[in-house]
């Protein structure tokens, strides 16, 4: 018995008796004799709670965390410091332990989270309705291009190679399902090709998908974009990190007809890549057609302001096999840290966060271009990440900076075998110019011994 | 109750306002770093310059935190009462686990830092994989998928594949009348149509009408044992039979786990892939409604076509070393990826710390108990308000059951719904209500194994009083709560002009 339930013999007795039988295993007895397990399952006896906290302690010592080194790793998740009340907020028993706020007169509190939390999305993208949340951020971006599928029936999506690897695999994998193409646009210095964009649009293609900042930390033309495939009536999906719409134009101002992104730079922990939360916000035209839930303002009774769950005929336990997504929960949590976040950074903080991103960017962005074997990969504007090219291995000067205590950033060769040389270096309010001298130190001399290990094995 | 008789509570005096009408202009929580790099103007071209900032809050800390300490108040929660919601499994959340996930060496693991840096986290996710396989009796897992619904997905693209691979185009799905929502819904997702199965007399699959549905377009079965009646199918092995001698898949959805650890297994069953929902069955708090994760088990046919990358574990070359955990992604035949990284890692821990606290045993006496509980809700609800509210199949049930409220609502003039709303005022969570769809005025009832004996008969209590009171004056019911932070919510109002954000002041 484990300390998480209660029966004692003498309530084993009293509970059998009124049931009518006489032993526990007498109410598995529908549970046929060819499908029964003959022998226990092969798991460990279980242990207290002080040897299962020193062996997660173990565990966790095996790792390198973002406390261990000083980390420029981003590609789609962040190091950003998250606030104590973050922390206080989320781990109340009133928001952590409830669920789906099914029973609105006693989910209140949660529901009007949710709807402040739209708010809040729609605010930062420029667009009128947000869900209450979804998954994370790949999978909501293929999330929206369903919702494109959905709205135009057409059977092919264009997307960037600006945009997150895995969220281009993401929506690979789903559009297989449903039968739509992908086809990819490529970048020209840094950017999304818009010429090789104008040829591929046509009246067929039912989404273009776009990131902002791009994967190679890149600010992309939404306007040009939007503008483009507006000709042919689809609508512009663009990813967005919700992070830099302090300093960015909101894309929903810029023409784009749904924002998602990951959620995770907004007051969540990095988790080594979840539970965070994705973003989905659009324009009015597609609100009947969102995935997942959606918190709305009512009145009760008596006439009081309050919130429910709305619009659930596009969900799946109404409409079944003729709603909108399968999805038929948020991440109500992450989303609750999200909207807090956002409230603890309050609309001059949101800028000058992204200001103060801005501006260290830029200068280790030209402190390390200036060294020797270094080079810019594009020269296009960035905000928060950039790439860089190196005249050695990345996969050796990375190794070579972790022996230092410096994660150097993404080698591009990961995801991309047209930038085998490049490296990908994130920048937080969390890394200092003196981080970033000390990284130029590191990455410097990493560069330098690697190129003359290179010519000696040479 | 004061509420009765006109009275309100302070709750209910105060209006709801939200954090965007709280605060004032120059307000602050949040203090910058100070900018410690030389400014440059002109960075952001203008056109990409953010023109008018987001309205976002101007509060200080302290009305921040009010303000969300006194929502959270307008919340119940599991911490604070019993709350058996049928197909959910609402049982007790250990804090142990708040404390072992938010260990730096986890919750600040950077999900691509680099493999050789990260072995203690791939470790334990290998280690949940062979887990989650025995527990499933499917050898080979990805923990990759973020939810329920998620996994299925996963499951029903998986079917795709694997009959793809053998030259195969099918068109159907099978799913019985008591499915989950999001099976119907996550096989249209998937390119396929969804053809509905009869139920018997007892509330399982009717084998006669399975048989004359399957066919060699029918690409899988989506079932659930036992299903969302609470019931075990006790024909399940000829329902593999059927399914598997069409050349189909048979997919097992995990909701009802919690009932047969230790009795039975998906794999026994002859399942070919499985979701687990470790946000019911092992215990990850809901959180409002997410986050969750629902890894899939399958057996060795699927096992290529599993989404990428898998945790691997290679031996070390030289044999001095220990073995080394990997990401492998060089998967010629898989899906693909569904969502970014590896999955709900946080989750992980969370579970991870779960099976190591019960073992082979404590996770047998889960389904025990939680079978035991729920067939003494059971008999003692039958015994106080059968003639009411009776079962709705069967005799007894496995971890859950189904009442209807049929006969309630034509002889006491309640509905199941004003029997949930006045179920508030006792100061506990209704049961689901009218699911599943096949019963009607349904109440699905899940006590889970974390409850005690005394909260059990409290319930019954709070069922048996409020059909008393039903008979006495039915209009007590049908207009309840009376005490709650709100009462009745105008839901058709809602949905019909929808207001889903707050209206701001420029």
């Amino acid at each position: 018995m484990s300390g998480y339930t209660a029966v004692t013999p003498d309530d084993l007795r009293v509970m059998l008796e009124a049931i009518g039988v006489e032993s526990i295993d007498e109410l598995f007895s529908s549970i046929p004799e060819g499908v029964r397990l003959k022998t226990p399952i092969d798991l460990p006896p279980g242990l207290p709670e002080q040897a299962v906290f020193a062996e997660l302690r173990e565990l966790a010592a095996r790792n390198v965390s973002a406390d261990d080194e000083i980390t420029f790793l981003g590609a789609g998740m962040y190091d950003h410091y998250v606030p104590s009340i973050v922390d206080m907020l989320m781990t109340r028993s009133e928001f952590l332990t409830p669920y789906t706020p099914y029973q609105p007169e006693i989910s209140q509190g949660g529901l009007q989270v949710m709807f402040e939390y739209q708010t809040a999305i729609s605010e930062l993208t420029g667009l009128p309705v947000s869900n209450a949340s979804l998954y994370e951020g790949p999978s909501a971006v293929g999330a929206a291009a369903y919702l494109a599928k959905l709205s135009n029936k057409r059977t092919q999506h264009v997307v960037s190679r600006g945009v997150h690897p895995h969220s281009r695999e993401t929506l690979q994998t789903l559009a297989a399902g449903y039968g739509t193409s992908v086809d990819e646009i490529g970048l020209d210095d840094g950017v999304t090709d818009l010429d090789a964009l104008r040829d591929a649009l046509s009246d067929e293609v039912g989404a273009v998908i776009i990131q902002q900042p791009n994967f190679l930390g890149a600010i992309e033309d939404v306007e040009a974009i939007a503008a483009l495939a507006h000709e042919h009536d689809a609508p512009v999906i663009c990813a967005a990190d919700p992070l830099t719409l302090g300093v960015l134009e909101a894309p929903g101002n810029q023409g784009a007809d749904v924002v998602v992104g990951e959620g995770q730079t907004l007051g969540n922990r990095l988790d080594f890549g979840g539970p965070s939360f994705g973003f989905f916000a659009a324009t009015e035209a597609h609100l009947r057609r969102m995935p997942g839930r959606i918190a709305g303002e009512t009145s009760d009774a008596d006439g009081r302001r309050g919130f429910v769950l709305t619009l659930q005929t596009r969900e799946q336990h109404i409409r079944r096999e003729k709603a909108t997504s399968n999805i038929c929960t948020s991440q109500a949590l992450n989303a609750l840290a999200g909207v807090v976040y956002l409230s603890w950074l309050g609309r001059r903080g949101i800028v000058e966060i992204g200001e103060l991103m801005l501006q260290r960017t830029h200068y280790a962005r030209e402190t390390l271009a200036a060294l020797d074997g270094v080079h810019k990969l594009h020269d296009r504007p960035v905000v928060r990440e950039f790439a860089l090219r190196l005249d050695a291995r990345v996969d050796r000067v990375l190794d070579r900076c972790a022996d230092a205590h410096i994660n150097a950033g993404f080698a591009l060769s990961r995801s991309y075998d047209e930038y085998a040389d490049g490296l990908l270096v994130a920048i937080t309010e969390q890394r200092s110019r003196a981080d970033i001298d000390r990284l130029a130190d590191v990455l410097g001399e990493a560069v330098a011994a690697e190129r003359t290990a290179s010519e000696a094995r040479a | 109750m004061s509420a009765l008789e006109g009275g309100s509570t302070a709750q209910q005096r105060e209006r709801a306002t939200t954090i965007f009408e709280k605060g004032s202009p120059g307000r602050r929580a949040f203090v910058a770093p100070e900018l410690d790099v030389p400014q440059v103007d002109g960075l952001i071209p203008d056109a990409s310059r953010r023109a008018e900032p987001p309205r976002l809050p101007e509060a200080s800390e302290p009305e921040i935190v009010r303000h969300y300490v006194n929502l959270s108040k307008r919340n119940f929660d599991l911490d604070s009462g019993f709350y058996p919601l049928g197909s959910c499994t609402m049982k007790h959340n250990p804090r142990l686990h708040e404390r072992v996930a938010g260990l730096s060496g986890h919750a600040r693991l950077h999900p691509l830092q680099d493999p050789r840096r990260a072995q203690g986290a791939l470790e334990l996710m290998f280690n949940l994989q062979q887990a989650l396989g025995e527990i499933a009796g499917l050898p080979h897992v990805s923990l990759q998928p973020s939810a329920g619904s998620h996994g299925e997905l996963a499951g029903v693209l998986l079917t795709r594949a694997y009959h793809a691979d053998r030259g195969e185009q099918r068109t159907k799905v099978l799913t019985p009348d008591s499915a989950h929502g999001t099976n119907p819904a996550t096989v249209t997702m998937a390119g396929y149509e969804v053809v509905k199965v009869a139920l018997d007399a007892a509330g399982g699959v009717d084998l006669d009408d399975l048989r004359s549905k399957t066919d060699d377009q029918v690409a899988c079965l989506m079932l659930t044992n036992p299903s969302t009646l609470g019931i075990f199918d006790p024909n399940i092995e000829q329902i593999a039979q059927v399914v598997h001698e069409a050349g189909a898949t048979l997919y097992y959805d995990g909701a009802n786990l919690n009932a047969i650890m230790g009795y039975s297994r998906p794999g026994n069953m002859g399942f070919d892939i499985v979701h687990f929902n470790l946000h019911k069955t092992f215990t990850q708090p809901h959180g409002g409604g997410g986050p969750g994760a629902g890894p899939i088990a399958v057996s060795e046919r699927i096992e290529p076509f599993l989404p990428r990358p898998q945790v691997v574990r290679r031996e070390s070359v030289n044999g001095s070393s220990a073995a080394l955990f990997e990401l492998d992604h060089e998967r010629p035949k898989s899906i693909g990826k569904l969502r970014g990284f590896q999955g709900n890692y946080g989750v992980f821990v969370r579970t991870w710390a779960y099976i190591l606290s019960l073992g082979a045993e404590g996770l047998k006496d889960v389904s025990e108990v939680a079978v035991l509980n729920a067939n003494y809700l059971l008999a003692r609800l039958r015994e106080e308000v059968g003639e009411h509210l009776p079962l709705a199949f069967g005799e007894r049930c496995m971890h859950e059951f189904v009442l209807t409220g049929a006969p309630m609502k034509q002889e006491l003039g309640i509905r199941t719904l004003d029997l949930a709303k006045r179920l508030l005022d006792h100061g506990m969570h209704p049961p689901t209500v009218y699911f599943p769809l096949v019963v009607d005025e349904a109440l699905l009832v899940e006590p889970t194994e974390t409850e005690t004996r005394e909260t059990l008969d409290a319930f019954v209590d709070a069922i048996a009083a409020i059909v008393a009171e039903a008979a006495d004056d039915p209009e007590i019911a049908r207009n309840a709560p009376y005490t709650t932070p709100v009462r009745r919510l105008d839901e058709a109002g809602a949905a019909k002009r929808p207001r889903v954000r707050e209206v701001l002041d420029a």
